[in-house]
């Protein structure tokens, strides 16, 4: 059971790095990839009707752990406390400035909202990659590393998600983005393998090195215009890492802690799993199905698949 | 000056400032549900421009509910590990369940509604905001479940000095908790309604007369809410005295265990008999002293003070009784002044306008009355606010963060009201026509 609860615990944050990653990617690359205010608004509105969501599995992951592995949840949170302080206040300033920056009418105001997208996505963009390396090593070069590494595989995850979910200009620059992210990505992902401890198993190297494939693949597919597979790829390469980060967590999720430890009694786990497995199908589908509904790509204002979008909205 | 100071600081200033949007969000979601279903039965426009126009105040409200959120979730493990580790088993559990249940729903449907005017049928489009405002409720009986177990811990064993679970359902259906859940929802509503009559109150007062209809709206809204209030809040005071009689006795400044005791309107003012009455449905019933109690808890877990502070406890207990009572009947006032379709005196309008602090002042009263009465103890009985924080995090660091989301907040407070008084100004928009219009700027979202 206990065993379950970390696969659980891991698919969630899994979900949380691969859902929020292009989040953090697209609004770091919106003030970059979108020159005037058409494009910009054609950015955001590839993740406006699903970051929040994507988001809640941060909730759902951290409130999981609280659950589960309380002594986890306790240890991981306070021992962190700064960088959280700051994860937190980058989520809080691109929360509001995403759900603001449409209701504001001074392009001044609206510069505000771009700063505090672009700066409030890459914070914790950054900091997940440091913690989490932290965990692994306890060494501030490892957490700098493995930030940069984090930083750079959202930024490439983001623009293939953009070249993946726009038309025009801005579906060209984010391929040429995507390309330009892999310089950063690949030298940085080879160094951040180290973080992997000597001991560490078979099957958290393959998956490691399969995702450190699969990055460098996304690179050439999108690069042969290939935008969904390449977007399967990116996707793969961070839920790959994550489950090789859990894979090694496993023995020890904190220094001088283990699972056993850290967990809630059986009744807790018992009656949690049931409703938990009760209730994930619909959560899926329902999200699924926000993005089957949101799926034509997006085209800059005043193109003529915008036409009739032209009529309604509450947020403009 | 310790950690420990600051680390209640910090939950009691986010905390409130969370509880300051989460309110409207939960009452206003319903209205605004309220106002599209209404344009759906009768296909009229102004139905449609006021769902527009609040929904926006909606949105803008919504956000910082959401952000100012995951800092409590996060909080817990921060400051309190303390608390966390031994209450994760239970406390957890109905946290977990908050995001798996309430939170994707709500969140998800929010963004099929918000961007999904024109691509989903407009059924399912009205499906959708109700959705999310289902899910918004149902976050609230979760963390007040969560809430009310540290006031009055049911359905776990302590073993290993860590409280386990023994009983989901006896957690999820705690009475402390079947009594505050609809006594924070319909607290909701009034935040919600008072927020309604306000804006509608200023619309009203440049001419604007779509507004009448939101506002008796809202005066019903609030009146119905007002009833379940009060009603709710009896049920709590009577669960207060069995289960939480230091809470009761600082509430009223009630020293000594008294026969026939007095409710204290303000000090002085007292009406005899009534406390007892309130407590027990019988005048003549004992309530517990603070003096007294003091002097049992000591028996039973030594020595200590097992006072919260009265001053505190006493006082914000007045100001939500006042500050709500008097929303409420500003409310039924209105209902009388606005019958058989009379006209809005203006005076009325502007007392609206000037009432919209009240609910709001009424639920930070409710709050400090409810967690600041619960110590000197996060878990009744179980565990001390002062064991619980987290032991390895300095003072420096919760100062740090204190004064970060201080500040924070403070900007986002001021840029959401600017948002909100724009917004109110501009007023909906007017009916559009587009067949007369040209191909013009889309309205993305964003």
């Amino acid at each position: 059971m206990i065993d379950l609860w970390l696969v659980i615990i891991a698919f969630l944050w899994t979900g949380y790095f691969v859902l929020e990653g292009f989040d953090f990617g697209v609004g770091m690359l919106s003030p970059f990839l979108g020159r005037n205010e058409g494009q910009r608004k054609q950015v955001l509105q590839t993740i406006g009707p699903v970051w929040d969501g994507n988001e809640v599995w941060l909730i759902t992951a951290v409130g999981a752990m609280f659950a589960a592995f309380p002594a986890w949840y306790a240890g991981f949170l306070s021992s962190f406390y700064l960088p959280l302080t700051l994860v937190l206040a980058g989520l809080i300033v691109r929360g509001v400035a995403l759900e603001w920056r449409g209701k504001l009418e001074h392009s001044s105001d609206r510069a505000w909202a771009d700063v505090g997208i672009a700066a409030g996505s890459a914070l914790p963009a950054f900091l997940w990659g440091a913690v989490f390396a932290d965990v692994l090593l306890d060494s501030g070069v490892a957490a700098l590393v493995g930030g940069a590494f984090s930083l750079a595989v959202c930024l490439l995850h983001g623009a293939v998600f953009l070249a993946l979910r726009t038309e025009g200009v801005v579906r060209r620059r984010a391929r040429a983005a995507a390309m330009g992210t892999l310089v950063a990505v690949i030298p940085l992902g080879i160094v951040a393998l180290s973080s992997i401890p000597r001991e560490g198993s078979g099957a958290v190297w393959i998956a490691a090195g399969t995702a450190m494939a699969l990055l460098a693949a996304g690179g050439s597919l999108i690069w042969r215009r290939r935008e969904g597979w390449a977007f399967a790829a990116t996707a793969g390469a961070i839920a790959l890492a994550s489950a090789a980060l859990f894979g090694t967590l496993a023995g020890a999720p904190m220094p001088g802690l283990t699972l056993e430890q850290a967990a809630s009694g059986p009744y807790t786990l018992n009656v949690l799993t049931w409703i938990g497995l009760a209730i994930l199908p619909f959560v899926l589908g329902y999200q699924g199905w926000t993005y089957w509904v949101f799926r034509k790509r997006i085209s800059a204002p005043g193109g003529a698949t915008q036409v009739q979008r032209a009529q309604t909205g509450i947020g403009q | 000056m310790e950690a420990l100071d600051l680390a209640r600081w910090q939950f009691g200033v986010t905390t409130v400032y969370h509880f300051l949007f989460v309110p409207l969000t939960i009452g206003l979601g319903v209205f605004v549900a309220g106002l599209q279903t209404a344009w759906h039965r009768t296909g009229k426009e102004h139905y449609l421009r006021l769902t527009k126009f609040f929904g926006k105040l909606f949105l803008i409200n919504f956000a910082m509910g959401v952000v100012t959120g995951i800092v409590q979730e996060f909080q817990f493990g921060m400051n309190w590990s303390e608390y966390s580790v031994f209450v994760g088993d239970v406390f957890g559990a109905p946290l977990a369940l908050e995001a798996l249940l309430a939170f994707f729903m709500e969140s998800t449907f929010l963004g099929l509604w918000i961007f999904g005017w024109d691509k989903l049928p407009k059924r399912v489009h009205l499906a959708t905001i109700w959705a999310a405002v289902i899910g918004s409720n149902l976050s609230a009986y979760f963390i007040l479940a969560a809430n009310a177990w540290m006031k009055h811990p049911v359905g776990y064993e302590v073993v290993d000095g860590r409280a386990r679970m023994t009983d989901l359902w006896a957690v999820l259906t705690n009475s402390t908790a079947l009594a505050q859940v609809p006594h924070v929802i319909a607290a909701s509503f009034i935040v919600a309604g008072g927020f309604v009559l306000a804006v509608s109150g200023h619309r009203l007062l440049r001419g604007d007369t779509t507004f009448r209809s939101p506002l008796r709206g809202a005066l019903v809204m609030t009146a119905i809410a007002g009833a379940v209030v009060a009603g709710s809040g009896d049920m709590s005071a009577k669960l207060m005295y069995e289960q939480q009689p230091m809470k009761l006795a600082a509430a009223e400044g009630l020293t000594h265990d008294t026969k026939g005791a007095p409710f204290h309107v303000l000090p002085g003012i007292e009406i005899p008999k009534l406390l007892s009455f309130l407590s027990t449905n019988d005048f003549e019933a004992t309530v517990q002293g603070s003096e007294d109690i003091q002097r049992r808890l000591e028996e039973k877990f030594g020595p200590g003070d097992y006072r919260p502070n009265q001053e505190v406890v006493f006082w914000s207990y007045r100001v939500m009784l006042g500050f709500g009572l008097s929303t409420v009947g500003l409310s039924v006032l209105g209902l009388w002044l606005t019958r058989r379709r009379r006209q809005v005196p203006p005076w009325y309008a502007k007392a609206l306008v000037l009432a919209l602090p009240l609910p709001l002042l009424a639920v930070i009263g409710g709050w400090l009355l409810s967690e600041i009465g619960r110590q000197p103890w996060t878990v009744a009985g179980e565990l001390l606010t002062a064991a619980s924080v987290s032991p390895g995090v300095s003072l420096a660091e919760v100062a740090t963060s204190l004064t970060l989301f201080t500040l924070l907040y403070g900007v986002l407070a001021l840029a959401e009201v600017v948002l909100l008084v724009r917004s109110v100004r501009k007023g909906p928009e007017l009916p559009s026509a587009p067949a007369a219009e040209p191909v013009r700027e889309p309205s993305l979202m964003y």
